[in-house]
């Protein structure tokens, strides 16, 4: 594996806001890094400083202690316009001019380059034009901001940013208004540039299970401090767990996901069958409060495949021929018991 | 990925749209005509058109009609609806509200605060007349006076935007400071002789027709240099557009684009207001009624569509002030409303992308 590029890296940073007596510490001793070619997720619950630092990176908000660089120079040691030319950032502000079009929009991005008009000249146009090809939004280029959804409008101020052609791009919640599908097209979207681009890519979220699945790195907020890492490493080392504990819910490592843990005096069940059916078992179960434990002694066989599939009682003859019919069969069985 | 290419062959998305500027300025050039031939003392359109051309008529009153009441006139017309519309559009985009404009926000009511302060304080010296009659070191004055009013109000409305986001808690700020204006006016006014009360009500109607040829040049000056200022704000406008926050991000100087954002409408709403009294509306309406033609927000486009719509719209409401085929002339301030809230409303309803604009 080739050495990646340091993009950005901080020293001892804290971050907070106020200032003296209601000066409020949110995240101290950050040593962190960014690397090119990368998609960082910082991840934590709300109200767990992901704003907070993101302005701090970027030098909006003060370091209340310590140092952040890009580029190997310190954030507080560029101009305003320079630093435009180091990062770019995709905010979580909604309102967007209506009656832009699409393209005006993503062409605002070369606002760092332009002369006082604001003229493209034909290698603005060119990157204008790539940035609009590999976000997608090349078919509504000549539509509304105000037309366009919600994902639609997103891709959009993301090709806005990658225009403004810097070796960083920061994201603040790029999908805290999207859709399941949308946000994963996102997610996978800027997996993709980081990978193709080589630009580093730093995003906020609380959405632990699109962090899991498309982070090269985590940055996992835990106690006023951050966990860095590849996100499996977290994972197993019970970081996760830890950041997101909650009194009602435990994490699921095979899942990669946390359930409610609910006290249940319902027996223990044991699944078996293809993978499919078996996981799909086991969530109607859960569901309805059976504890789900190999070798436990009420067994539930699922048949067959994903179209075509029965459910067995273990030392029973009845075949179930969907789930529904197997929990009721479960439910009464266990009603009588009592 | 084949059916891109047509979308960046004609690249219609940023270009100046030349048909609708065109448009315009032919319509103002009618209008202008038209202002200028109608008056409650007829003279033909031959006539009219060749005392603007320099060419002789047989009537030299009809010369004497046109050039001296009639030209200026018209002219301040045009200066009041571009001055007044550019700084309403810079006021919206700035605040990032529809509702934002020179008489909403205060820099009118300032403005009307310096006039105050020169009629009513200065004593006998300077009234209306004594003003009217000084010839450019007057003019001056009352264009400081009024810019000076203007720029402090929107300074306090400034102060405070630093502390509040919200625009609509913003806008209502800027209206109790208008009123704070307004009210300081009215207990002055009850302090001071009623002869200058009268003047200075009189002010306040509103009027195109006060302003000298000489005054004129100062107001011509003030007006060009403050279109064309702005005109070079253009490109800090549109990144406004996308909200501080990301201008920022972009590079631009947040707190520097607000001072010149304000000194220009200041400059602009400040000096209009002290000429011409304090014309309402027209701040608020021409940069909608612009965006819902054009179906723009560049402010490229908008700026000099603005001026054009600007003095298209005041043309308009000073040939109907005039009441073409009497003699009767009603308070320009009056017909602006009562003309231009209908239409505003009417193409709110009928496009319904006003919101959407910010």
């Amino acid at each position: 594996m080739k050495l990646l590029k340091t993009i950005l890296n901080t020293k001892g940073l804290a971050a907070g806001y106020g200032s003296g007596p209601k000066l409020k510490e949110v995240l101290s001793g950050l040593d962190l890094d960014l690397k090119q070619g990368e998609l960082t997720c910082l991840l934590g619950p709300n109200g767990s400083g992901k704003s907070t630092l993101i302005r701090t990176l970027t030098g909006i908000q003060k370091a209340l202690n310590g140092e952040v660089a890009i580029g190997g120079k310190a954030v507080r040691d560029y101009t305003q316009k320079e630093l435009a030319r180091k990062v770019s950032m995709v905010l979580t502000d909604r309102q967007a001019p209506g009656n832009l079009t699409a393209f005006a929009l993503v062409s605002l991005g070369r606002f760092p380059y332009t002369g006082w008009m604001g003229t493209l000249t034909q290698a603005d146009k060119k990157l204008i034009r790539w940035a609009m090809e590999v976000t997608g939004t090349v078919p509504f280029a000549n539509r509304h901001i105000g037309e366009l959804s919600d994902g639609e409008r997103q891709k959009v101020m993301i090709a806005r940013a990658l225009v403004q052609d810097t070796d960083l791009i920061i994201l603040d919640e790029p999908t805290a208004h999207l859709d399941l599908p949308n946000r994963m097209e996102i997610f996978h979207l800027l997996l993709e540039l980081a990978h193709s681009s080589g630009k580093a890519i730093l995003l906020s979220t609380h959405e632990m299970d699109m962090a899991l699945t498309h982070a090269d790195r985590l940055w996992l907020v835990h106690q006023q401090s951050i966990s860095a890492g590849v996100p499996e490493d977290l994972v197993l080392a019970g970081m996760l767990e830890a950041a997101f504990t909650r009194e009602r819910l435990t994490f699921d490592y095979e899942a990669g996901g946390f359930k409610a843990s609910r006290k249940s005096d319902l027996p223990a069940i044991h699944v078996t069958g293809p993978a499919a059916l078996q996981k799909w078992t086991r969530n109607a179960l859960e569901r309805k409060g059976y504890p789900i434990e190999p070798g436990a002694q009420l067994h539930v066989i699922a048949k067959g495949t994903r179209q075509a599939a029965t459910w067995e009682l273990a030392g029973a003859s009845t075949t179930y021929q969907n789930i529904e019919e197997l929990l009721i069969s479960i439910d009464s069985k266990n009603e009588e018991n009592n | 990925m084949s059916q891109p290419t047509d979308i960046w062959k004609d690249e219609p998305q940023t270009g100046l749209k030349w048909q609708a500027l065109v448009l315009l300025a032919v319509t103002l050039v009618l209008l202008f005509l038209l202002d200028i031939g109608l008056g409650s003392v007829r003279i033909p359109l031959a006539d009219t058109v060749n005392v603007l051309l320099g060419k002789g008529v047989e009537n030299e009153a009809w010369e004497a009609i046109i050039l001296k009441i009639r030209l200026p006139r018209s002219v301040t017309a045009i200066l009041v609806g571009a001055a007044l519309s550019i700084g309403g559009l810079q006021m919206q985009t700035l605040f990032r509200n529809p509702l934002a404009g020179p008489s909403v926000l205060g820099i009118t009511a300032g403005a009307s605060l310096g006039v105050a302060a020169v009629m009513l304080a200065a004593g006998s010296v300077t009234t209306v007349f004594s003003i009217r009659q000084l010839d450019l070191g007057g003019s001056w004055l009352i264009i400081l006076a009024a810019t000076i009013g203007a720029a402090l109000v929107l300074l306090v409305i400034l102060a405070i935007s630093f502390r509040i986001k919200d625009n609509v808690v913003m806008l209502i700020v800027g209206i109790m400071v208008a009123n704070i204006t307004i009210a300081i006016v009215s207990v002055w006014q009850y302090f001071s002789d009623p002869e200058q009360i009268q003047e200075y009500i009189l002010w306040t109607f509103g009027s195109l027709g006060g302003v000298t040829n000489q005054q004129l040049g100062a107001l011509s000056i003030i007006v060009l240099a403050g279109v064309l200022f702005t005109f070079l704000l253009s490109k800090t406008l549109n990144a406004l557009l996308l909200g501080e926050n990301y201008a920022q991000s972009m590079g631009l100087n947040i707190r520097r684009s607000r001072i010149l954002i304000i000194a220009v409408t200041s400059l602009l709403a400040g000096s209009i207001t002290g000429f011409c009294g304090p014309i309402g509306f027209v701040g608020i309406a021409v940069p909608h009624l612009t965006r819902s033609f054009l179906n723009t927000s560049d402010h490229r486009v908008l700026i000099p569509s603005c001026v054009l719509v600007g003095g298209i719209l005041m043309l308009l409401c000073d040939i109907i002030s005039q009441v073409p085929g009497s003699q009767t002339v009603l308070p320009v301030n009056a017909i602006t409303a009562m003309i231009g809230s209908p239409i505003v409303i009417w193409i709110i309803v009928k496009r319904r992308n006003l919101k959407s604009s910010f």
